[in-house]
């Protein structure tokens, strides 16, 4: 039966998470925003208990998605400071062994804070994740990798806290192409892998942006995620299982991330209904068009594309608890969120004049924060490339 | 619990709709449109499926089916992607029943809801639209007076659907100010069924002006007698039910437009294959679905006898403006080919502008 109604415990943490994230979130947010790369550790040791306790249990859910929109509500800078498996373990979630799944993430939840990166992006490669130039080669009961990575998220963290990991992508077979791409998982302080620099960004300051640089790091054999023989397919043929992985990886990480963005839209959206609201105008709806004032059509047209995100995204979640394939509709969600909280939280500005403009208030920053939606997990050209091939029912060779 | 899934009896309903949209309707839209008229017998097959008549409730002579928005609004856009004219023509006598049914009095629904239980097509319709610029539903120009026993209805309508088959209409007009229905009956003295207008689009659904001159209505014939009723719950319906519709329609421009592009061959190869075009059917398959799920949740609050205000007239702007953009780039992308009559996306970008204009179409 279509339904929208939340279960009450998916109301319940809304709740919480939502008073989390408006206590704990929004008074050092712009604290953070100006002191970037500083470290806010009371949060992470909070997080990382409440975590725990299950009350903010963050994962590929609903459930989770709806906590990640309430956090990113707060802020999402700080949000992508909370400890967890992060992208590294919605990788190792989707093609690890069961023996990976629990020497990796079976004690994740134990003991200090933990993050889970995942290094794909090379300085001469975003969007095509084919041209991964880092390396991995066999040496004995080893992998040798070789390689720089860049906007690795929250890869600082990743590559220094004990017990952290990072997933990166490398190829085993140059001449394979997406064949010989596979993913290995580097536990932090691995000898040769190391932090070379952090990025300085428009928005998410708080979140730390690494470049990582892996210099004939060894990691045992057992690391690899998925098989590591390379089938070599012909062109045409359709993708190979390693790289299908990657993909896979997206499917489940891009509704959470269309997620984040509608946290961010709806803080915006909120900010300019609250001022309204003080000043006392109404926003009418369900006046004839030629009745409403520029600025409720504005409104109106922001709440409208908020919802169509949010609405896509919920979709695109549940297909992913039903165990359908989502491939189309998280592209969907993604793409149209990215673009859709960057239209919003612009438009929003532009409402609020000089509130708008101001750093007195977070509205620029989330301004600032919403763009990264548009860019990550695939850029919103990427997510519309996707979606054209579904619809199309085209490869990748038929529509490049 | 959140969920996607439509129930199985709506799957089976869904299915019907589409087959016959895409059996009955689809052979005859264009023919319909250029001759400006719909067979009888293809609204007969219609009818006899039900789906105005299905909820009825037994007391008035009905099989008794749940009433719901959303399974209103899959049909609505079933029904649509096949032809809009044809589909309003099909669900035209709910504009009259549903209301009566949801909020009319016992005696105005034993009197009026058995005749929509017949084996054949009974029109009945509603008349909201006003021909005058700035026209707000809920600031309506057609007055209605009581005058001792009876109500006086004077003003102008249009964009009547079937008002000249129609034995009795709803008539939209202010009291006081506010909205109200009232049931007029054909012979009524002061109403006069106008010539049928020609429109843009939907150009196969009779639509009428009429006028009300000191027509008189015994003051039992307002919908809901003394108490009256819910009219923004009305006109919610309408915007979902619209919305629905635009979907439909929408999804028709980018299918074919998709096809095309597939087969349409530009410097050796597909033009589908270019992302100019790709990326506008992308953009188009997510505003559709966006719209889709819009419609799902305003219909939702709907069944849930919420108000739906905020939700309905969302998804009513959103769907007005992405119908126009979908079925607009249908044309561009068939370009010169897409102007002419031979392909039928012409045809739904006429219709598909209507969106905008259409208002009072509560048939969910």
């Amino acid at each position: 039966m279509i339904d929208f109604e939340l279960t009450p415990e998916q109301k319940e943490a809304v709740e919480i998470t939502h008073e989390f994230a408006r206590d704990l979130f929004r008074p050092i947010s712009r604290y953070y925003d100006e002191h970037e790369h500083e470290s806010p550790h009371e949060l992470i040791d909070r997080a990382w208990g409440e975590r725990n306790k299950g009350t903010l249990a963050l994962g590929l859910d609903v459930t989770a998605s709806l906590r990640i929109e309430e956090l990113c509500w707060g802020d999402a800078g700080l949000f992508l400071c909370v400890p967890g498996p992060g992208l590294g373990g919605a990788a190792i979630f989707a093609s690890g062994t069961k023996d990976q799944l629990s020497r990796f993430l079976g004690h994740f939840n134990e003991g200090d804070p933990k993050w889970g990166a995942m290094a794909m992006t090379e300085p001469g490669c975003g969007s095509d994740t084919s041209a991964i130039t880092a390396t991995a080669t066999r040496d004995g009961a080893q992998w040798v990798l070789n390689g720089e990575k860049i906007f690795v998220t929250w890869g600082k963290r990743a590559a220094e806290n004990p017990n952290s990991l990072v997933v990166v992508w490398a190829t085993v077979d140059k001449s394979a192409g997406r064949a010989g791409m596979k993913s290995f998982v580097v536990p932090a302080g691995t000898p040769g892998m190391r932090v070379e620099k952090l990025e300085k960004k428009l928005g998410i300051r708080a979140s730390d942006t690494a470049t990582i640089i892996f210099d004939n790091c060894r990691i045992p054999f057992e690391n690899i995620l998925g098989s590591p023989e390379v089938k070599k397919v012909d062109k045409g043929k359709g993708e190979t299982k390693g790289f299908k992985g990657a993909m896979a990886t997206f499917d489940a990480t891009r509704p959470v991330v269309a997620a984040m963005a509608i946290g961010v839209g709806r803080a915006a959206l909120d900010f300019v209904t609250e001022t309204l609201q003080k000043e006392g105008i109404k926003i009418r709806y369900g006046l004839p068009r030629h009745k409403l004032t520029a600025l409720e059509r504005d409104v109106m047209e922001m709440e409208a594309n908020y919802k169509a995100a949010r609405l896509l995204t919920l979709r695109a979640l549940w297909m992913m608890s039903q165990f359908q394939p989502n491939n189309l509709e998280a592209s969907m969600a993604k793409a149209k969120a990215g673009l859709a909280v960057t239209k919003i939280t612009q438009k929003a500005v532009e409402i609020m004049g000089p509130l708008g403009y101001s750093r007195k208030y977070l509205l620029e920053k989330w301004m600032r924060d919403a763009k990264i939606n548009d860019i990550f997990e695939g850029t919103g050209q990427i997510n519309m490339l996707i979606v054209a091939r579904r619809v199309l029912d085209y490869s990748r060779d038929q529509l490049r | 619990m959140i969920s996607f899934s439509p129930t199985e009896e709506q799957q089976m309903i869904v299915s019907m709709a589409k087959q016959f949209a895409n059996d009955e309707m689809r052979k005859i839209y264009r023919q319909c449109d250029e001759n400006s008229a719909i067979p009888e017998s293809v609204i007969d097959t219609a009818w006899r499926m039900g789906f105005t008549s299905s909820i009825i409730p037994e007391d008035c002579g009905g099989p008794g089916g749940e009433r719901s928005a959303i399974t209103g609004s899959l049909i609505a856009e079933e029904l649509a992607w096949g032809d809009l004219s044809m589909a309003i023509h099909v669900l035209c006598p709910a504009l009259f029943a549903y209301p009566i049914l949801e909020m009319g009095t016992e005696t105005q629904r034993m009197k009026y809801l058995p005749l929509f239980c017949g084996e054949k097509y009974k029109a009945a319709t509603a008349a909201l639209t006003e021909p005058r610029f700035g026209f707000d539903p809920c600031s309506l120009s057609t007055v209605a007076r009581l005058d001792g026993n009876e109500y006086v209805l004077n003003g102008q309508k249009c964009y009547v659907p079937l008002a000249a088959e129609a034995d009795s209409l709803l008539v939209y007009a202010a009291e006081n100010g506010a909205s109200q229905a009232f049931i007029v009956e054909k012979r009524t003295k002061g109403l006069e069924v106008g010539q049928r207008e020609k429109n843009m689009g939907i150009r196969a659904l009779a639509t009428y002006e009429i006028s009300l001159k000191d027509c008189r209505i015994p003051k039992e014939n307002r919908l809901g007698g003394q108490k009256g009723h819910d009219f923004n719950r009305i006109i919610n319906c309408s915007r979902v039910a619209l919305s629905a519709m635009a979907v439909g329609v929408a999804k028709a421009a980018m299918e074919y437009s998709r096809d095309y592009a597939k087969e349409r061959l530009a410097f050796g190869e597909p033009i589908a294959s270019r992302q100019a075009i790709a990326f506008m059917l992308a953009e188009m398959a997510i505003e559709i679905d966006a719209a889709r799920l819009m419609t799902w949740e305003a219909a939702w609050k709907l069944d849930r006898k919420e108000d739906a205000t905020k939700e309905a007239s969302l998804v009513k702007a959103y769907a007005d403006d992405m119908v126009l953009m979908v079925t607009d780039r249908g044309v561009q992308i068939l370009g010169g080919h897409g102007y002419v009559r031979e392909h039928p996306v012409e045809l739904w970008l006429r219709n598909g502008r209507g969106f905008a204009t259409f208002d009072g179409m509560a048939i969910v």
